[in-house]
């Protein structure tokens, strides 16, 4: 089956077929692909170095790709320019580092695509903006710089920002490895309302915890190829390759 | 100091003279600066190419060799301009390899990380700079670019040399050799003068460095 030639339902919002990447002489992809249907929450798991976060990436194209296609909504993702501009704000990204404007206040952070990617004036993105930090529970951190914040509230602002732009897909690239375990939490819970609220998520984690209540599906990576794909009652219960059962042999017992 | 005080209103003119050499060239060599370092941190191997040429080139040459080309060399190719004109240009395109280094150092400083989320919502490279790493980039680029600047007026005198004519130095020269005033107390009016220039200019930055630094 070549890559073009693997038809797609009009229901999956991201298509990579055949996807490879290099670092250098680093095979970090190989021959991925992947659909994520509209709704559907994908948690990607598997070691360090495995190649989910470069997968992660690649879907708003933070990370080139050496070969293969990858199309969002039907449309292939473009080289450069404002046509990758148009795409990538269609999708959202929460980063293992939170990546907040630091120059700017948290309300601000929040309105900036708004205001200068979509041309919403300014009050409507400030009133919207507030909803959206209300959601996610730092509203009263509004005039805040990043810096004054907690890791969890960052993270939350993040993702706030990135709703912002009403998403047609969010990925989330291991969103709360930087974060004390009591942040985590807060953390999880928003991206769990989000779940349950139909958005659709591509999930970089090493939360198992959440990809058992909000994954629709578990893809497990190693060495830059996705090995295992299944639902999370299957992948937890009854994995079927060795690497899988190896790697979760490791982390669930302790 | 009966030299100084006797010519007080040239003095005053060569000064307002120098101010203006200083103020064209610094604005002339930011605007040109930025626009160079946005080249070298662009997505486009052209323009990456085209602003390291570029900062090769002119950071590399003496100003004295510019301002020739410009004053001398430009009339040859039937280019035709005031000297002044000549001299300020010569001025902003020497400056502005610096001010691009200057800020470029300023924008390697922003995490990438930033740049990243920028994009991730869709701003394109000009949003991504102007909106979220230049106004980073400054804090860290301000102690250059203050030096740079200063510099820069400093470097001015080496303009008026160049014939432009009733500016500072010019005003200096003018006493000493066709006047026959004494070199050394027309020499430290000339020195007050840019004193008043580059000291303001110092406290203005050290300043701005305090506001910016508070803004995070």
């Amino acid at each position: 089956m070549t890559a073009t030639a693997q038809p797609t339902s009009t229901d999956d919002l991201v298509v990579l077929s055949g996807v490879n990447k290099y670092f250098g002489d680093m095979h970090a992809l190989k021959d991925v692909n992947l659909s994520v249907k509209r709704g559907e929450v994908v948690v990607v798991i598997g070691p360090s170095g495995s190649g989910k976060s470069t997968l992660c990436r690649t879907i708003n194209r933070l990370e080139t790709i050496s070969d293969g296609s990858i199309t969002i909504v039907g449309e292939k993702l473009p080289e450069e320019g404002k046509g990758l501009a148009n795409l990538r704000a269609e999708v959202g990204m929460v980063f293992q580092s939170f990546n907040l404007f630091a120059h700017k206040t948290i309300l601000e952070n929040v309105t900036l695509g708004p205001i200068k990617v979509r041309k919403v004036k300014k009050d409507a993105a400030q009133k919207r903006g507030m909803e959206l930090l209300e959601r996610v529970g730092v509203a009263h951190q509004a005039e805040k710089y990043p810096a004054q914040l907690s890791g969890g509230q960052q993270q939350r602002v993040a993702i706030a920002r990135a709703l912002a732009m009403d998403p047609k897909v969010m990925l989330f690239d291991e969103p709360t490895s930087a974060l004390d375990p009591e942040m985590i939490k807060e953390v999880l819970d928003v991206m769990v309302d989000l779940a349950k609220g139909g958005m659709t998520m591509v999930v970089v984690t090493h939360e198992m915890g959440f990809a058992r209540t909000a994954g629709d599906r578990v893809v497990f990576m190693d060495e830059g190829a996705i090995v295992e794909e299944a639902t999370p009652e299957e992948f937890f219960t009854n994995p079927q390759t060795e690497r899988a059962k190896d790697f979760l042999g490791k982390i669930l017992k302790h | 100091m009966d030299a100084v005080y006797d010519n007080l209103d040239l003095f005053w003119s060569g000064f307002l003279r120098s101010l203006g050499i200083c103020l064209w060239g610094m604005a002339g060599s930011l605007v040109l600066g930025t626009l160079i370092a946005a080249f070298r941190v662009s997505p486009i191997p052209a323009l990456r190419w085209f602003g390291t040429a570029w900062v090769t080139l002119i950071r590399n040459c003496p100003l004295t060799v510019v301002l020739f080309m410009f004053a001398f060399g430009l009339p040859e190719l039937g280019i035709n301009v005031s000297y002044y004109l000549f001299g300020v240009s010569a001025l902003v395109l020497y400056t502005s390899a610096f001010v691009c280094e200057a800020i470029r150092s300023g924008i390697n400083s922003v995490q990438l990380g930033q740049a990243e989320a920028a994009r991730a919502i869709g701003l394109t490279f000009g949003q991504t700079l102007g909106q979220v790493i230049l106004p980073q980039a400054l804090r860290s680029s301000l102690p250059p670019l203050g030096s740079v600047i200063i510099a820069m007026f400093k470097n001015s005198a080496l303009v008026g040399a160049f014939g432009v004519g009733g500016d500072l130095w010019g005003v200096g020269n003018q006493l000493t050799s066709a006047q026959g005033y004494d070199a050394l107390p027309v020499f430290t009016g000339v020195a007050i003068g840019y004193l008043c220039i580059t000291l303001p200019a110092a406290a203005l930055l050290a300043t701005v460095e305090r506001k910016v630094a508070i803004a995070r």
